[in-house]
This record gives C-alpha cells, structure tokens and sequence, in this order.
C-alpha cells in the first residue's frame, strides 16, 4: 500500500464548495462509465474563479493534472453530496488532501471511493505553501516535509477510515473485513 | 439520549447509542435522482453484479428532478437510464417524467421553457416531492444521494445526504455504518414578526455557528416557538442544516406532523404506520442557544456563502440585476404565498424568475384565488417569469438552458440555499440568499430590501 507520496501541490483557500471542485453542469457525466470518469478529471478544479487562482488544476486539453496533493484551508468540499467531487480529483491524479478541515459528506465519499487520502494537517498549511512547492506527505509518520526549506508538519491521525482508502474503498473494505459476500 | 440517538439507537436495534458510536444503521428509505441515481445504479451493478436486485423494491423511491427541462442530451439520458432500471428492478416508486414506461425523454425547446413539457408522475424536486409522495414519516431512517435529504428531518426522522457509493452498499444491504453525531440544540422561542419567515431564522443561525458550525453535528430545534411554524416552516429550516455542515436536523413529532404524514401517506397508498421518537429528559448536547423568533429580523446571507449574515435593512445600498424564487428550500406553495402577498398590483423592476418546486405547487398556485385572480395571474401580472416546469432549475446552475441559469456575471438575490461562486452559473456571478418576502420586495426596487417596508395594510 502506498503511504508516501511526493510532488507539487495544489493550494486552496477556506471553504472551496463542491461546485468549485466540479461544477454542476458536468454532473451529467457520469463517474462509473470509464470515459465520463476521465473527463471529470478533465474538470476538476475548473469552478474556481481565474481571478483567485490563475493557475489551474488541470490545463486545458488535458485530463489529468500535475499536483497528487491539493492543499486546503477550512471547510473543504462544503455543499453538494455529489461523489464526483473527490471522484473528479481522483480521476485528474489527486492522491491527498491536506486541509485544515473537511465537510462532512466529501469527508465521507473520499473515503467511501477510495479515491484520496482526507487528511486533516494541525497547521493551516495553506498559509505557508504556494502552488507548485515540492513536498513528501508521509502517512505513516504523519508528516509533511517541504522540499525546499526542509520543515516539517504534523498531520492527524485518520483513525478507522486511513484503511478503507487503503483497501481502495467501502466495497473492498467491507469484501475484506467480512461484512459483505466477497462475490457481493 | 437526543432525538437523533434515539432514531439511530432504534435503527441500530441497540437500546443506547452515544455520539461518536460507529453503528450499522437499518434504512427505511432511500431517494435518488436524475444526477446521482446513475452513478448509484452504476455502483451497484458493479459491486453486487449484474443480476443483482435492490434490498427492497418499496424502500428504493426514484425522483428525477435535477436536469429536466434542458436538450442537453446526457441529460435527457441520464432520465432514461433511471427509467431502465425501475423496469428491471420492478421499483414501486419512480416519478417518471414522462408517462410511457417504454417511451424516451426529450426536452423540445421550441416549446419553450414556461410551458409544462412533463407528464403525469413527474413530481418535481426530491425534497418537496418525499413528503408530499408520502415517503417520509416519524421515527424513520431516510438516505437520499443528495445533501438537501437533511430536509426531512423536519418530519422527526433522521435523514442525511450519502454520495453514489454509499448509496450503491445501501441499495444492495439496506444497511449502512453511520458515526453519531453530536448534537447542538436550538430552542425557540416566541413568535415570527410580519414579513419575517422561517427561512430568517435557519440564515440566522447559520449565521451564529458560522457556515462550518455544525459539521458533523444534528441540529435539534425544539421548544414552544415550534408549534407556530407550519411544516413548510420546519422544511425550510431543516433544509438548510447541511448549510452549516450540519448531518442533520431534527424537529419533534406533534399534532401538525401527524396530520400532514398521515394524510400524504393515504393520499399515495404508501406505508400508514410509524413510530415517532419523543425527547428524553436527559439529552447531551454539545452546544445550546435560545432563539427568540420575535427578534428576529429579515436577514441575508451575502455572497460567497451562507455563512455571510446581514440584516436585509443594512444592505439597501447593494444594487440587483436579478431576483429568482425557488427550489426545495424556497419554492413552496406558502413561499409563493408570501412573495405574492408583497407583489400583488405591483411591478417587479428587475428579471424575476419563480420555479415552484413541485408540480402540485403549480396546482395550487393556479387554482388558489385571490379576489378576481389566482396567486399565479398576480405573479405573472407583476412581471414574474413563472415557468410551470417545476424541478431544481437554477438553483444549482445546471445545463446553460436551464430557466434562470445566470449566463453573465450578474448579481441576483434568490430564495434558494446556496450561495457558492458559480452555484446558480456563472462562475463570476453573486447571489443573496434570503426569504421569500425579502426576494419579493427586492425585486420591487431593484435593491436589497428589508420586505416590512412592503407589507400590505
Ligand atoms: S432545488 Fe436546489 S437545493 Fe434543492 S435539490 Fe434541487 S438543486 Fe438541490
């Protein structure tokens, strides 16, 4: 199982809403049929104003983006119960989400998908790191070191659910553990 | 215990739960619709396989409400694939939009948007449609793939808002592991002043707990204010709970409860009988205020979220391009009541767009007299573009045809619940949240206004 990831991430403000992560009118795709799954990756992100975050998530054309970490202020993925939020990360490489607080619902459908890593850092990480800072997020160690200056951050614990996102979500979690048929 | 623990401790079959228990929880419902029910049949079919039937074929209620009225084809598609799967499941409950089973949806556009284009089952917006469909009763567990489920707490049963996956487990298992929430309890108090409206008191207290206060959280409204609002009231608030992050809300069960329940559940042959929870006297919860409702006053919440509270009489300098009444927090029939109260003989200076939420709302706007004229001819007569297409509309955007869609960046203030940038379109737009009323006399100026300067004699 993979628990250290490294690369550039992608910061955010507080309180990015679902129909930041993917607006609504690409709710129509949808995430299980596999070419609808990659062109929410292709949208991911693209909600937030340009005026606030002139870098993009994913650049035009493309369906995948560069940054396997987005990192967050409070609140993120507030709003909508809409799985294609963290589905739409997932699909565009996002591995974790480092933020300073999760809504509830998107909390919920990260892990249920299996599709990131929710993680909740003791420090508001989006304060210190700028869009495109190298660094590694150990989930083992609970710690995040930047590339650049070396420092490191703590991050909280994930308790249960680090091993459904482990399993690759609810349905092989539950498969493993027994509390479903494995043939379903 | 709380309300909500009852409702989970029972759901669980466990005589006690406490907040923070992880518990497997028995449904009783769950909703879907047009832009989750995909995904979620999608989930399903993957994970139990291909011949795999639903837990309960009277449990799986369907309502396509969301991306009706577009010619976007997915769309129209996504319809289809709904209606695909009630036939191969045989699901009792399906609120098609058309009325052959075997037939395809297609939005015309020639037709236009104002004109009614659905059939006869259709029911419009999931929230509203639930109870009025009889689906939703005290004591009961409700799962719906969508984060307004938090609506039906106003009927004394848990419900909360899942996305497609949990959704897919709870359509194969009728089961799902839920964590109990904390509970923060609102007690109110007194009565509302003319031209002050339920959907005052949930911005208000969104306001309070800040737009992230109850993350996690139920939210139990109680004491004596209650028994002056009327269901519509207690949806409204319920409605927005999720609005403060909340997993739910929860009201108490009393005689107004009980006649509404009872006489839905007849009126559409769905299951009569239910077990309401009532309040123990030793409730924990993790947070308290007294509301006062006659102190209330009109209240706005301003873009970017609803957490952004201000009174409307401190805003009249904010110019509008735009006014919208509609969707399941703000398109009811009393919230069209209320908003015709204060246009009636007057002339909206601005673009009004009114959504009712479901087609029974159209009904009764279209039947209700007021003198020579029915609320609907008022509306109309006072510049209102009143769309008989009752569904979600531009209450999240939707597809770029959708009736009201913000296509510029336009500054609107509306009776729906969310004020996200970009949520009702245009990524640059602004929207005000705030009452019917408070829409209503807005629309009348042009500018943020507080609607007691427009109360009829
Ligand atoms: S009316 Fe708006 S808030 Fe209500 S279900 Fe539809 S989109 Fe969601």
């Amino acid at each position: 199982m993979q628990s250290v990831f490294t690369g550039p991430v992608f910061v955010v403000r507080d309180d990015i809403d679902t129909d930041q992560i993917i607006p609504a009118q690409y709710l129509t795709l949808v995430p299980t049929i596999r070419e609808e799954y990659e062109k929410l990756g292709s949208y991911a992100m693209c909600g937030l104003p340009e005026k606030l975050y002139p870098a993009r998530f994913v650049r035009d054309g493309q369906t995948r983006g560069e940054y396997p970490i987005v990192v967050a202020g409070r609140n993120f993925g507030c709003g909508s119960s809409r799985e294609h939020a963290p589905i739409a990360l997932g699909a565009a490489g996002c591995k974790v989400v480092l933020a300073e607080g999760f809504a509830r619902i998107f909390f919920r459908n990260s892990v249920a998908t299996g599709e990131l890593y929710p993680c909740e850092s003791s420090e508001r990480l989006c304060d210190v790191l700028k869009t495109g800072d190298e660094v590694t997020v150990d989930l083992d160690a609970l710690a995040v070191t930047v590339k650049k200056t070396g420092k490191v951050f703590k991050l909280k614990s994930l308790g249960d659910v680090r091993s459904v996102v482990d399993a690759g979500g609810l349905f092989n979690y539950a498969r493993k553990t027994g509390m479903i048929g494995k043939t379903g | 215990m709380t309300l909500t623990e009852k409702l989970l401790a029972r759901a669980a079959s466990k005589k006690r739960v406490q907040a923070g228990d992880n518990v497997w929880v028995q449904a009783d419902i769950l909703m879907t619709h047009d832009v989750c029910g995909p995904g979620t049949i999608g989930v399903f079919k993957r994970e139990f396989g291909k011949t795999a039937k639903v837990w309960d074929r009277n449990k799986v209620v369907i309502i396509p409400d969301h991306y009706i009225f577009t010619a976007d084809s997915m769309s129209n598609r996504n319809v289809d694939i709904l209606r695909d799967f009630v036939k191969e499941q045989g699901i009792t409950y399906f609120y098609d939009v058309i009325d052959d089973p075997n037939g395809h949806w297609v939005f015309d556009p020639t037709k236009g948007a104002m004109k009614r284009q659905h059939g006869s089952h259709y029911a419009g917006v999931c929230h509203a449609a639930l109870p009025q469909k009889g689906h939703t009763r005290p004591g009961e567990i409700l799962f719906g793939t969508d984060s307004h489920t938090c609506m039906a707490g106003a009927f004394n049963e848990f419900a909360t808002g899942i996305g497609n996956t949990d959704a897919g487990f709870v359509m194969g298992t009728g089961k799902l592991l839920l964590k109990v929430p904390e509970t923060m309890h609102f007690r109110l108090e007194g009565k509302l002043q003319p031209g002050v409206m339920a959907k005052d008191i949930i911005l208000h207290s969104i306001g309070e707990i800040g737009f992230d206060g109850a993350t996690y959280r139920a939210m139990q409204f109680d004491g004596p204010g209650v028994a002056s609002l009327s269901i519509d009231d207690r949806m409204t608030i319920a409605n927005m709970a999720i609005e403060a992050g909340g997993k739910n809300a929860i009201f108490e069960f009393d005689a107004q409860t009980q006649a509404f329940v009872d006489y839905r559940c007849k009126l559409n042959g769905t299951n009569p009988s239910y077990e309401p929870v009532t309040r123990d006297k030793r409730e924990k919860f993790s947070y308290e205020l007294v509301l006062d409702l006659s102190k209330l006053e009109p209240t706005v919440a301003c873009h970017p979220n609803p957490g952004q509270r201000k009174l409307a009489r401190e805003l009249n300098a904010i110019k509008l391009d735009r006014a919208y009444i509609g969707s399941c927090t703000g398109g009811k029939t009393s919230d069209f009541i209320e908003f015709a109260r204060i246009l009636r003989g007057k002339r909206v200076i601005i673009d009004t767009f009114g959504v009712p939420a479901t087609p029974e709302i159209v009904h009764d706007l279209q039947t209700a007299r007021w003198g020579q004229q029915t609320v609907w001819e008022i509306l109309v007569a006072a510049g209102v573009k009143m769309t008989e297409n009752a569904g979600c509309a531009a209450c999240l955007g939707g597809p770029v045809d959708t009736f009201g869609r913000m296509n510029a960046p336009l500054k609107c203030i509306s009776a729906t619940n969310r004020n996200f940038p970009g949520r009702m379109g245009h990524k640059d737009s602004q929207v005000f949240l705030a009452s019917p009323a408070t829409v209503a006399a807005s629309a009348l100026t042009g500018k943020i206004t507080d609607p007691r300067e427009y109360l009829p004699a």
